[in-house]
């Protein structure tokens, strides 16, 4: 458990008013060979985390991580305190401001091993991964399900502890007594023997001019008081009275409202434009057309074409004055694409097979096909996928004397910052970034489009400027989840033995490991994709490609099971056994689901094991299926998260990444069609509502392993849950999504042959 | 001019009369509380109350609430530093993830109790199936009114002891 710490920093500074500020900083590790030159020179550190111990004895952690909805603040304010033996009620957190000093570079170590158990097979793989995200650092980005995993652990803990330990020296000194009779307990340093009770606060500066101790002593989970501990939310009060400011709840004095509308066809441009009757309505006040945008940074990246914008003094005339205007877009070459054609190309890529490249190749997988006593094939398809995220995007912006100020929730702050820049030709310290809470980010605030926008019409209006997107525009220029096509081959032996397997999809993304399988023996295996490249722009969703691969690979698992004759739990089970704390989290979801019992008309049951962002979780989802209509009885998660920090913040991640999961299942479809999304709205693009949401019951273990992530790992599974129950109701198989579009009450019989 | 009373203030604006109410309340009034998620209402992110009835504000016209009493979020809580029943249950599940459609979920939830204080779970699905949580929070939702429903049953049965409780425990909450 000591081992990283060689490579912690510690520093500390006195603040004015006798308070102490420490700071951790990570310095390359000597993992990551060639690292170093990306990261930093030599002597160079950079501190990432920083705890503040204020006169009044409240300590105050400094997050470098923006809150979205998953309780991230209070997790590793969580982390900071219990090392720090800290009064939860006197330990607050404060996001950090988009400045480099914070930069997020431990989302980088989370992605080294062993944080991260990659599997042997993939290692060479990661280092192309790590290099990436090397150069891409001077990042601070929520996204991997990485906060709690990399800053809290090597962050916050550490500087908690240091901080105790300093604290208790410096008290020790004072008071002339041996260290080891000084406590610290509930922010109060304590000498029993004198009854000597004092605030941490008292010994503020007199730590501060101590030499930190380079390897603290962190405790370990028994001790634990905090960690693990059910605590409230500390921003949840300003959610439920209306006080918690989104950045579309900023105000400005003299602000105009805008709206925006961006070339419908990906990659095309705008042909003519007549506003004539936008500028005619009252309180319009300009009609700006706005420059392709884009973002090189590695993290991030863009393209994203010309659009309109209509300012007004409100929303509502800059609303009607968007729909006043008359566009003509430029004809492009995207214009006859479809969402058919679209998978017409995938389907002729994957079986031309051209330059295919290699994940897992193992064994001689067309001698032992040639040998199984069984083959099934099967192709599965995963549509695209908007975010929607609850808040449409939206960004604030003042731009005054070549520097601009900008207002908005992003999962990315510095490279936000820089994009801006860029887009303005300003230096990144000319642009200050205030993020406010965001309502949903899923992925989708990571690009900085939205942002760029906000900032451009600013320095046009001279006047402060809120841009609102419309739903619509948010449902049709996303950076979506991919659509992607596996096609799968398997060979089972005469006893049922699954033997073979083979998996060609298009287009890699991340993580790496997604498509694995983490079945085992196996007597060949071959899993790759070919290169089928089409003109949506696509990003990250909630899971990233775990979300498709992990429907794909589930339910053509289950395929392989029942093609065996044999019972889906059981043959996982069996194909576990030799990875017990998978197996474990198996087990919990089917017995606390009590697989096996019966069940009532029209009612199956299904089963998805997934591990993903370090964490495991396996689900039971039940499912009456009656004329054709679907309705999710119930889902049972187990999850082994190394350990849950903050069990009720893991518990409502997990039903909220299963909610998530199950809308796109059940509705999720973006539609191309003449090279444009058809979708517009809610209406067309439905969300799961509260009367077909099923009881969730979430089960937690922990293993005591590295601590992994929450916010993504309850998605993937569902869908393949929800697709092998469906089968088991049925007896159809679910092989492309969304389940909505498919007709589950055909019957044979309703079919009338000609004699 | 539109006269409206909004928490019980008396306001007057100007705007045109066919702006939808959400924007005058957003902007003129600059109770951002209320937000803004679809504009058809699909989503009940804008809902408020209109003379105690849960409506989306992003369809109603500014026109149609003239002379009204509109409640917003701002104005759930009965008094300053006190909390609605809903609102210190919602603490107590810990409902909300980005919170973004929290506003809307709890004066839906308000409206729901007063018409009916001892909601069914079909009763509660009914009057909560306009408003989306695209955090996937309805379970903790569906329980949190449960609480709520209760703590004003065992308001009316054996005294107020109950909700008094709950509220003075979320209070605290408030305060850390
Ligand atoms: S904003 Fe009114 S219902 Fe969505
Ligand atoms: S809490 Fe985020 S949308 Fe409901």
């Amino acid at each position: 458990m000591n081992k990283w710490t060689r490579r912690s920093f510690i520093t500390t500074g006195l603040l004015a008013g006798g308070g102490l500020m420490v700071g951790v900083a990570l310095r390359p590790g000597n993992r990551a060979k060639g690292l170093a030159q990306h990261v930093t020179s030599e002597g160079e550190t950079f501190v990432h985390t920083w705890v503040k111990l204020d006169a009044n004895n409240v300590v105050t952690a400094i997050v470098p991580h923006a809150e979205m909805g998953q309780g991230v603040g209070t997790a590793l304010t969580q982390m900071l305190a219990d090392e720090l033996n800290a009064d939860w009620n006197l330990v607050k957190f404060e996001e950090a401001p988009a400045i480099t000093p914070f930069a997020n570079h431990p989302i980088l170590k989370g992605m080294l091993p062993p944080g991260v158990e990659i599997p042997e097979i993939v290692v060479p793989t990661v280092d192309g991964l790590l290099m990436r995200t090397a150069q891409a650092l001077n990042l601070q980005i929520t996204g991997g399900s990485m906060s709690v995993r990399s800053t809290g652990v090597y962050g916050m803990r550490v500087a908690g502890a240091a901080v105790q330990e300093m604290l208790r020296l410096a008290a020790a000194e004072a008071w002339q007594v041996p260290l080891d009779q000084v406590v610290a307990r509930n922010s109060q340093l304590i000498h029993e023997a004198s009854s000597r009770t004092e605030p941490y606060s008292a010994f503020a500066a007199a730590a501060s001019e101590m030499t930190p101790p380079s390897t603290p002593q962190l405790k370990t989970p028994e001790e634990f008081t905090i960690i693990g501990h059910h605590v409230e939310r500390h921003d949840i009060p300003s959610k439920v009275d209306g006080t918690a400011t989104f950045a579309l709840d900023v105000r400005l004095p003299n602000m105009l409202y805008a709206t925006v509308r961006r070339t419908p066809t990906f990659g095309g441009g705008i042909e003519s434009l007549d506003d004539s009757k936008a500028r005619a309505l009252p309180g319009v006040v300009d009609v700006i057309r706005l420059p392709a945008s884009k973002a090189e940074a590695l993290v991030g990246n863009f393209t994203a074409t010309e659009s309109v914008a209509v300012v007004a003094e409100g929303y509502w005339p800059a609303k009607q004055g968007l729909d006043a205007l008359k566009i003509v877009w430029s004809e492009t070459a995207n214009d006859y694409v479809s969402s058919a054609s679209i998978f017409e190309q995938f389907d002729r890529d994957i079986s031309a097979g051209v330059d295919r490249e290699v994940d897992v190749a193992e064994g001689d997988f067309e001698a032992t096909m040639a040998n199984a006593a069984q083959v099934i094939e099967a192709d599965y398809r995963a549509p695209y996928l908007a975010h929607t995220c609850m808040e449409p995007l939206n960004a604030t912006a003042v731009v005054e004397d070549g520097r601009a100020e900008v207002w908005v929730g992003c999962q990315a702050p510095l490279p936000f910052r820089q994009a801006i820049a860029d887009a303005m030709g300003f230096d990144a310290e000319n642009v200050t970034l205030h993020n406010c809470f965001m309502g949903g980010g899923f992925g989708r605030k990571s690009r900085a489009d939205y942002a760029i926008q906000a900032v451009q019409l600013a320095a046009k209006m001279g006047r402060p400027v809120q841009l609102i997107w419309t739903r619509e525009e948010d449902v049709r220029q996303d950076f979506y989840r991919p659509a992607v096509q596996s096609r799968f081959r398997a060979g089972l032996d005469k006893d049922g033995n699954l033997t073979a397997w083979e998996n060609t999809y298009v287009d890699k993304h991340e993580p790496v490991e997604a498509p694995l399988i983490p079945y085992t023996p196996l007597t060949a295996s071959n899993i790759g994709y070919v290169s089928s490249p089409t003109h949506v722009p696509f990003g990250a969703w909630r899971s990233v490609d775990h979300s498709q691969h992990g429907f794909f690979t589930e339910s053509f698992f289950d395929e392989v099971a029942v093609a065996a004759g044999q019972d889906p739990y059981e043959y996982r089970a069996a194909r576990l056994a030799d990875k017990p704390r998978q197996l474990a989290v198996l087990r919990k979801a089917a017995e606390a689901a009590g697989w096996g019992a019966p069940l009532g008309e029209g009612q199956g049951r299904g089963i998805s094991f997934q591990e993903c962002f370090g964490s495991i979780v396996a689900q039971v989802v039940e499912v009456t299926v009656l004329d054709g209509q679907t309705q999710v009885d119930r889902v049972v998660a187990a999850v082994d998260a190394g350990i849950a920090v903050s069990p009720d913040g893991l518990s409502a991640q997990i039903e909220s990444g299963i909610i998530y999961g199950l809308t796109a299942a059940l509705y999720g479809e973006i539609t191309i069609e003449n090279g444009a999304v058809k979708q517009s709205n809610f209406s067309d693009y439905e969300a799961l509502r509260i009367s077909a949401a099923p009881k969730i019951e979430t089960h937690i273990i922990n293993s005591g392993s590295a601590i992994g992530g929450a916010g993504e790992p309850g998605t993937p599974g569902v869908a393949p849950a929800l697709a092998n129950a469906i089968f088991d109701a049925t007896g159809f198989r679910v092989r492309s999504l969304p389940i909505n579009l498919i007709d589950l009450d055909y019957k044979v019989e309703d079919v009338v042959t000609p004699a | 001019m539109t006269v409206l009373t909004v928490n019980g203030v008396k306001q007057e604006t100007s705007v045109d009369s066919s702006t939808p109410l959400l924007w005058v309340i957003r902007e003129q009034l600059e109770l951002t509380g209320t937000k803004f998620g679809c504009g058809i209402g699909q989503c009940g992110a804008c809902t408020v109350r209109l003379n105690g009835t849960a409506i989306r504000s992003c369809l109603t016209p500014v026109a149609a609430a003239d002379g009204q009493e509109i409640q917003t979020i701002e104005g759930l809580a009965p008094s300053d530093g006190a909390l609605h029943s809903l609102q210190a249950a919602w603490i107590k599940h810990q409902v909300p993830q980005c919170g973004y459609c929290q506003s809307g979920q709890l004066m839906s939830a308000a409206a729901l109790l007063e018409s009916n204080p001892t909601p069914s779970d079909e009763d509660i699905d009914l009057a909560m199936e306009g408003n989306i949580c695209r955090c996937g929070m309805y379970g903790r939702i569906k329980a949190a009114i449960k609480t709520a429903a209760k703590a004003g049953a065992d308001n009316t049965a054996d005294g107020t002891a109950d909700a008094l409780t709950i509220i003075a425990t979320a209070k605290e909450t408030a305060d850390e």
